[in-house]
Formats: C-alpha cells, sequence, structure tokens
C-alpha cells in the first residue's frame, strides 16, 4: 500500500531532478535541509532516524544530492525523506516535508475498531508486511 | 527545445551579455599590479568562452577541467582573485552559484581517526556549485607522518576533483616552492589541475599606490612627509622578515591609524575638524619599529645567528 505523507505524496515519485528543484526552492528561502528515514512508516511515528545533521550551510542542492545518495546507498528499503527547517524565528519550525525513497514492497496499513460504551468507536492503525 | 541548429556565435556578443567584461575590468580597476595574472585571467576566460561557444555548437561535450593552483608570496592577492574567478566562471556559467568557500588544513582534516571523511566531505558539500579555495594546499601533506590524516582528506579531494567537475571547482594557493613540492609527491593533483597561476611579489611603487587605495577606502590621506615616511618604510620592510606584501601594508596603515588616533586623543587641544580626523603625519608613520630595525626577537635571532 503507498504510503501518504507530506508534500507530492499523491504525485508520482520524485525524479532526482525534481529534488534537486524542489531543495533550491529550500535552500533560496534560506531553509536548512534535513534527511531522515525510518523502517516505521506509521502515522503517530514523527521522530524518524536522523542522517547526518541538519544542513544550515549550503549554497547548492548537489550537497544534499550527494547525502540523499549516501542515504540510499546504506538504507535502499528504508523510507527517506527531506525536511525543510526554517529557523526565522517566529516559525522556527519544518515548513516542507517530503518522501524520496520508499521500499520496493511498500507494508500495509491496518485500521481496527473497537467499540466503546455508548456506540463510541476508537481507531487504532497497525503496520503489516 | 530549439528545432534549428545554431551555426554561428558571435563571441564579442557572448564576451558583452555574459558579464565577463564587466569582472576583467574590475580587476584591472580594483588591483594593483599583477600584469602576468591578469593576462592569464583574460587567457583563461577567452579559452572558457570559446569552449562555451563550441559546445553550443555540439563540438566539445566534455566539461573542460578547471581546477587551479595559484602559486606566490604571502599577500599578493591569491584569495582577492580566487574571488574574482568564482564571479568570472559563474557568469560564463562554469559553477551554478558562484560563492567562495575558503578553506585550509584545519578545516578539512580530522583530530581522530574517522573525523577527517565527514569533515571533508561537510566542506565540499558546502563548496558545491561554488569555488573551493584551499589556501597553503601543501600543508594537507605530511611526509614527516605517513600515518597523518591529511592522506585521507587529499585522496576524498582527487576523488571529487575528478567525478564533479560540473559541479565545484577547486583552487589550490601557496608557496611556489612549497606547491611544487607538494605536486611532486601528489602527482594526482598535478594532472587534475589544469591553469597554474603564479603570482609576483608587487614593487615598491606598487605597493605605495595599493597603500593610497587602502586608505582612500577609509577616507584618510598622506601628508607629504607621511608618503615619504611610507615609501621609505616599504624599502624597509621588503628587507625584514616576515614580509607580506600587501598585507604587511594593511598592517603598517592599521598601526598608523592608531597612532594617529593616539597623537590626536593626547595633544588635540579644543575641537578637531574633518581634515586632522583624516590626515596621517609623518610622525604616526616614522615611530614604526621597522624604522628602529624591525622586532626586536627578529634582531636577536639575527645576532645569534650571525
Amino acid at each position: 500500500m503507498r504510503i501518504t505523507q507530506g508534500c507530492f505524496s499523491y504525485l508520482p515519485d520524485l525524479t532526482d531532478e525534481q529534488i534537486t528543484a524542489q531543495v533550491e526552492y529550500c535552500l533560496r528561502r534560506d531553509w536548512a535541509v534535513g534527511i531522515e528515514f525510518t523502517d516505521d512508516p506509521h502515522p503517530r511515528n514523527t521522530y524518524w532516524e536522523m542522517w547526518g545533521h541538519p544542513m544550515f550551510d549550503l549554497r547548492d542542492a548537489k550537497g544534499v544530492l550527494m547525502e540523499l545518495h549516501d542515504c540510499r546507498t546504506a538504507y535502499p528499503d528504508s523510507y527517506i525523506r527531506l525536511n525543510a527547517f526554517d529557523n526565522t524565528r517566529g516559525f522556527e519550525t519544518v515548513m516542507m516535508s517530503f518522501i524520496v525513497n520508499r521500499p520496493a514492497e511498500e507494508p500495509r496499513l491496518h485500521m481496527t475498531r473497537t467499540e466503546g460504551p455508548g456506540r463510541s468507536i476508537r481507531y487504532t492503525h497497525t503496520v503489516r508486511p | 527545445m530549439d528545432a534549428t541548429p545554431i551555426r554561428t556565435v558571435d563571441l564579442a556578443a557572448e564576451y558583452e551579455s555574459s558579464g565577463v567584461a564587466e569582472v576583467l575590468e574590475e580587476l584591472d580597476r580594483e588591483l594593483v599590479g599583477l600584469a602576468p595574472v591578469k593576462q592569464r585571467i583574460r587567457e583563461t576566460a577567452a579559452l572558457l568562452l570559446v569552449d562555451r561557444a563550441r559546445r553550443a555548437l555540439g563540438l566539445a561535450l566534455e566539461t573542460p577541467t578547471l581546477h587551479m593552483s595559484f602559486t606566490g608570496n604571502p599577500g599578493t592577492g591569491k584569495t582577492t582573485v580566487a574571488l574574482k574567478m568564482a564571479g568570472l566562471l559563474h557568469r560564463l556559467g562554469y559553477v551554478r552559484k558562484g560563492h567562495l568557500v575558503s578553506v585550509t588544513r584545519d578545516d578539512l582534516v580530522g583530530q581522530y581517526i574517522g573525523h577527517t571523511a565527514p569533515k571533508t566531505k561537510e566542506v565540499l558539500k558546502r563548496a558545491m556549485g561554488g569555488v573551493l579555495f584551499i589556501d597553503e594546499a601543501y600543508y594537507l601533506y605530511r611526509p614527516d607522518n605517513e600515518r597523518d590524516y591529511g592522506q585521507e582528506a587529499i585522496e576524498i579531494l582527487l576523488q571529487v576533483m575528478e567525478n564533479n567537475r560540473d559541479d565545484l571547482v577547486v583552487i589550490l594557493a601557496g608557496y611556489a616552492d612549497r606547491m611544487e613540492l607538494f605536486f611532486q609527491s601528489n602527482p594526482g593533483f598535478r594532472s587534475r589541475i589544469a591553469h597554474h597561476i603564479e603570482f609576483p611579489d608587487y614593487s615598491d611603487a606598487e605597493l605605495s599606490r595599493i597603500a593610497g587605495q587602502m586608505l582612500g577606502d577609509q577616507h584618510y590621506i598622506l601628508s607629504d612627509g607621511a608618503q615619504a615616511a611610507l615609501n621609505d618604510y616599504i624599502r624597509l620592510r621588503r628587507q625584514q622578515p616576515h614580509f607580506a606584501n600587501a598585507r604587511s601594508i594593511r598592517n603598517a596603515l592599521d598601526r598608523a591609524r592608531l597612532r594617529q588616533a593616539n597623537r590626536l586623543f593626547t595633544t588635540a587641544r579644543g575641537p578637531v575638524d574633518a581634515t586632522m580626523l583624516s590626515t596621517i603625519e609623518e610622525e604616526d608613520i616614522r615611530s614604526s619599529r621597522v624604522f628602529a630595525g624591525g622586532l626586536t626577537i627578529d634582531r636577536v635571532l639575527e645576532e645569534e645567528r650571525a
């Protein structure tokens, strides 16, 4: 099942050229780009593993693409995403985040409904292979 | 895409529109002397312009090797010229961003095992799309210590210089004789560097003009006596150790400004006007240690050797 998280996730996977263009956009806005990866795509798993430090002093997207290449080589079967962080006072948050690598075989997200008192229903999700 | 193939390229128009002319004029205007360097840069610019035209016509496909080495004594303008070179390469479209990242051994080589590669890669990432300027590059290689981590940085650099020729240009800089030794012991570098540019020392007259320019930028003027004193100073300073061309002059002027401020502060009675505040007098320069034969420590060392 195709996981949809962050920007562009309803589009076909971005090519490296398109990723470069997006990173250029982030760098033009002085956002720091960080690379993160995980094998657990559960929507509640907010904190993915960091691949190196966020890159605060780049001028060109090539630096990010080099790191992305290394990360893909090390974890070809993981989800990898790029986060663009804006350190402007008042924002200080991730402004853009998109997935740049997926495993060949994606796991399924399965939903469980639990009936509670007064016909209320609680939902939980589990990741299944 | 353009359907009609281009058959001719107007070099003069390219020269004007690319902004190369501007950079070269700037170079001529802002840098005193350095005639051979300017000549080489003009030649390089011509080569790149022609190469670009050839590529537009489909005659050349490969990106030319643009890595350079700047050799010359300290204070001869290597960093300044590197900055201009970055602008030039950017205008010609050979680097995407055209910024200059200036580093030395300390920025590339780590302190312990496994520290060097990430450090070097960090710098390379920062330099992508621009020019990486490695000052005193020969310090990367320490022949007396075979376990020196510099070798690791050299290998990463060589690899990137070869594989990422589209992404960055590396300029190695340093003293001529030590660079020569460095290239001899690292033939990989020599073969990857296409342009060797030598920076000559400045003549006394050129240094005097540089001093005038530096002071002019800061709105100071020299009195006639001070101008003569400065000329004497340049002549004497050149014979003393640690002479660093324009950098020595800049430091001398900084100290002269300090003495001028001190003189005004201690002697001025009543209000001072703009002329007084901006004039450097003969005594401000004459009281330099250079006129007393240089630093005491250097004189002592000299006497011991004699």
